[in-house]
């Protein structure tokens, strides 16, 4: 394709600009299904949100078409409720920081459990490869309440673990895992595991392990060829799990609320309040755009790191 | 492949890393100890799925006589499948497009785009489909599982995207271009070599799309019209009420059928091997 | 030939088919008895299907953009206004149809629906306190089981986060009425929220086990909620807070742009016999409006005192009010406070 006649010739010639047009034009054709399916289904329904953040909200729920910043505004400045003295609106941003910590925390788990995880599947003999693949994901075919209530079964006071420990003599009496933050972040690592181990599982499975050998041959120890040959090797697979994991876990609120007890909002449960019994519609959206920017940019700095120059290979 | 071509002369395999395996096999069990206890409860002679009552199949009786549950559950199956495969489709020509390659204009933006329903809270969505659904359902009259689909397949595709991507961004071009200096077209490139392998990402981002839209709920409880009920939407309003373990006896029929499913994939596949 | 007449027949199958009429109803999750459709079905040959929804605001939400399909919603008593004054029902008169006179006195002039002439009564019930008498043996019949609770209880305590039943019950324990904006009151509902708020465990639905298994003994609860509970554990116990407490109804509708209004009204009709209308409890468990469905009623809820509220607290029943928009976004902030 164009990247064999880039690397053979330097000259800027008009048959080499015109080739380039070429790839440039199928690689938009090629993306253009995807691009299509989203701009109709997912992005471009989102500029009505655009639009409904410089609304009014309506009477009981919807909007009203009259121009407002209020909703732009109410995102990080609000008036005291009792003597509308003008604030930083703390409540939304200790919210955002606490989801912003839980997701963190769930990535940096699910790597840690994810990653040897994805290795193991990965260095299994070729036909076995397939089936412990599918053995991480079938789990996830049974309905997310239905699991996270098991889950609560197995931290609870009395629950399999607890008796476990007790049985073994471990611990003398029932640690209180439930409503902890523990139980959040071991629920929602639970949950979006599957997210970490296939993108590093792809990764790993086209790693070149003579490269590994060749570490080995020249005395590197196991610890060290793994640091400097073997994970940045896999990086690729290792940011698109982190990403896959961090940022739904953004906006996630099923799991928080039902292991954590639900005393203290997720982001996505404040973006949800005002969708419902809030009825402010344009605070919500405004909120969920600043968000999205937000994890947009760190997206299009991903874009920037890992895409390399081709034509230094 | 990539097999070492000699016998290790050290004591270990180079494949193997410490503490690896045991971490592994951990993680598997962690797993399905939730699994467990959800099959377990769906023979539940009791109401509660957390309090045992003895043995009992009755919550499958019932979910063998609720025909509203089983629609929910066909329902929801069919339209992961749909939306998954289409996603997949789709992700898969989009991850050439922009994967191993220099930069081209709109590349940041294409890439932006695909992974744009990632960035965004469901809620959002949600209602943002709602309305503009709903203006197209008023404006034609026509209210199938079209938009059920299509809202699926666009939160779908970046769930197959980024697994596609990573894998073939450990790809160099040795072996496609290797094909070509070998008189082989474009097309035999793409389909002898270069799918193949790509084909563990592929699947890799099959499943996840699969199983992201087979757990969806909020989405779908704003787009669904009258009769479009799902699995986990049913289950929604269960919530709040009382869940009984007929939600466990049919989460475990889905499993077992996807069990036997992905295993007939896989021995027929072997076949062809 | 063949062709034209297997589409002939394809045809006519489909407009002289068994099902000639359907109804697409729009209700709660987990609302509504199979039986209860089952009878429908078999009396009035109109086929019918169930859609869920798990909330007001969502409901209100999809039928106002349009394009829904359905026939029939079952709102609550605070939302039936909304749905009035935007226009979204039909004025159907269920209090002239022939079942009418069965709906128990009290629920026919009701606030929300003067006259009854956009809905019926389908069920109602009530929100207040559930407490484990193992652990606690005072007056269970106070807001103060989660606003001001006893020392026994602290750190055992779920509170359903429903706004609009949490800000009822704590306006009138803190003296205002529902939906009040008098600044004063609402600043003292605010400051004892959030410092009730560290006794808590949890705010949370689906506490069945917990209860059961008593890993909560405390707590805010609807009716049939906790007399299931109570069921799987005899400890369990329902407080009616004698500092007011809120009643709730939800009731059926026809929508305005229904596709099936005949059906729905004969629907509408159908739910005011004392039979159907026990059907309908007897799922739920949560008592109707109708006269006459005692008899017809599972023998556990004609003497439950989760349905049948004690004489001397009947009085402090208050069905939750409307509450204007100003107001409303004064308790989302309240609301938001409490759980930032």
């Amino acid at each position: 394709m164009a990247e064999v006649s880039e690397m053979s010739e330097p000259t800027a010639g008009a048959l080499e600009r015109e080739a380039e047009r070429d790839d440039n034009r199928t690689r938009w054709l090629l993306s253009l299904p995807a691009m299509i399916i989203i701009v109709l289904a997912a992005a471009g329904p989102l500029l009505v949100m655009v639009v409904y953040s410089f609304l009014t909200p309506g009477d009981y729920g919807n909007v009203k078409w009259e121009f407002s910043t209020q909703a732009w505004v109410n995102t990080i400045l609000q008036r005291d409720i009792f003597d509308d003295t003008l604030m930083w609106a703390d409540a939304h941003l200790s919210i955002f920081w606490r989801s912003l910590s839980l997701s963190l925390i769930t990535t940096v788990m699910a790597f840690a459990f994810g990653l040897p995880t994805a290795w193991f599947i990965a260095t299994q003999p070729p036909g076995k490869r397939e089936f412990w693949l599918f053995l991480v994901t079938v789990p996830f075919w049974s309905n997310l309440l239905v699991r996270t209530i098991a889950i609560q079964e197995l931290i609870r006071a009395e629950g399999v673990i607890n008796n476990l420990l007790l049985l073994l003599g471990i611990i003398d009496e029932p640690l209180q895992m439930m409503f902890t933050n523990f139980a959040i972040a071991f629920g929602m690592t639970y949950v979006y595991l599957p997210l970490m181990v296939l993108p590093i599982y792809a990764a790993v499975d086209k790693l070149d392990f003579r490269l590994v050998e060749a570490a080995h041959d020249l005395y590197a120890s196991r610890w060290r060829t793994f640091w400097r040959v073997i994970l940045p090797l896999i990086k690729p697979g290792i940011i698109a799990g982190s990403i896959l994991v961090f940022i739904p876990s953004l906006g996630a609120y099923v799991t928080p609320r039902v292991l954590g007890g639900g005393k203290n909002l997720m982001f996505g449960n404040l973006i949800e309040l005002q969708f419902g019994q809030g009825r402010n519609w344009p605070l919500g959206a405004a909120l969920s755009l600043m968000l999205m920017a937000a994890v947009m940019v760190s997206l299009i700095w991903y874009v920037r790191v890992t895409s390399r120059e081709r034509s230094d290979v | 492949m990539s097999e070492p071509i000699r016998q290790p002369r050290r004591g270990y395999s180079v494949r193997s890393l410490p503490g690896f395996a045991v971490v592994a096999v951990f993680t598997f069990f962690a797993l399905y100890a939730p699994i467990l206890i959800l099959v377990a409860f769906s023979f539940n002679a009791g109401t509660s799925l957390a309090i045992w009552e003895g043995f009992s199949l009755r919550w499958y009786a019932q979910a063998a006589a609720n025909e509203a549950v089983q629609e929910a559950a066909v329902r929801s199956l069919i339209l992961a499948g749909v939306a998954a495969s289409v996603a997949t489709v789709a992700a898969t020509m989009a991850a050439l497009a922009t994967t191993r390659t220099r930069r081209f204009p709109g590349r940041t933006m294409i890439y932006a785009l695909i992974n744009q329903p990632l960035m965004v809270p469901e809620i959002v969505t949600a209602v943002a489909l709602l309305i503009v659904f709903a203006w197209i359902k008023v404006a034609t009259g026509h209210t199938s599982m079209v938009y059920l689909i299509s809202a699926h397949t666009a939160f779908c595709i970046p769930f197959a995207y980024l697994p596609i991507r990573a894998r073939l961004e450990t790809m160099d071009y040795t072996l496609e271009t290797a094909a070509k200096d070998l008189y082989a077209s474009p097309w035999k490139v793409f389909s002898r070599v270069t799918l193949p392998l790509m084909w563990p990402g592929i699947i890799a981002g099959y499943m996840l799309a699969f199983v992201i839209s087979l757990d969806d709920v909020v989405i779908t409880e704003f787009v669904k019209s009258a009769g479009q009920e799902t699995l986990p939407t049913f289950m929604l309003g269960q919530l709040r009420r009382v869940v009984t373990p007929e939600i466990n006896a049919i989460s475990t029929i889905i499993l077992a059928a996807g069990a036997i499913l992905v295993s007939l994939f896989f021995w027929l596949s072997r076949g062809r091997r | 030939m063949k062709k034209l007449f297997a589409a002939a027949s394809v045809l006519a199958l489909s407009t002289t088919g068994v099902w000639a009429q359907e109804l697409q109803i729009y209700n709660w999750g987990n609302y509504t008895n199979p039986k209860l459709i089952e009878k429908f079905e078999a009396e009035t040959g109109i086929k019918v299907t169930i859609t869920d929804y798990d909330s007001n605001d969502t409901a209100l939400a999809k039928v106002k953009a349009g394009g829904h399909g359905f026939d029939i919603v079952v709102p609550s008593n605070s939302y039936i206004p909304i749905w009035v004054g935007e226009g979204l029902l039909m004025e159907t008169r269920p209090d002239q149809m022939p079942n009418f006179k069965n709906v128990k006195a009290e629920f026919v002039d009701v606030d929300w629906d003067p006259g009854r002439h956009y809905t019926v009564p389908w069920q109602w019930g009530s929100t207040g306190v559930v407490v484990n008498t193992k652990y606690y043996d005072g007056d269970i019949n106070t807001s103060a089981m989660f606003l001001d609770p006893p020392e026994e209880l602290r750190g055992k305590i779920n509170v359903v986060p429903e706004m609009g039943d949490v800000m009822s019950l704590s306006i009138m324990y803190y003296g205002g009425e529902p939906c009040t904006n008098d600044k004063e009151v609402l600043k003292k509902v605010r400051d004892g929220l959030v410092a009730a708020k560290q006794h808590w465990l949890g705010m949370d639905y689906g506490n069945l086990e917990k209860f059961a298994k008593e890993d909560l003994w405390a707590g805010v609860n609807w009716n049939g909620s906790t007399f299931r509970m109570r069921l799987q554990n005899e400890n369990v116990n329902y407080g009616y807070p004698k500092e007011g407490f809120p009643l709730w109804m939800d009731s059926v509708a026809v929508l305005a742009d229904a596709k099936n209004v005949e059906e729905a009204k004969t629907f509408q009709n159908f739910v005011m016999d004392p039979e159907n209308a026990a059907l309908i409890s007897e799922f739920a468990r949560y008592a109707n409006g109708i006269n006459g469905s005692e008899p017809f009623m599972p023998d556990d809820m004609k003497t439950a005192p989760e349905i049948v509220i004690p004489a001397e607290l009947v009085e402090k029943g208050v069905f939750t009010p409307t509450c204007d928009p100003e107001t409303q976004k004064l308790y989302t902030r309240i609301w938001t406070d409490l759980q930032k």
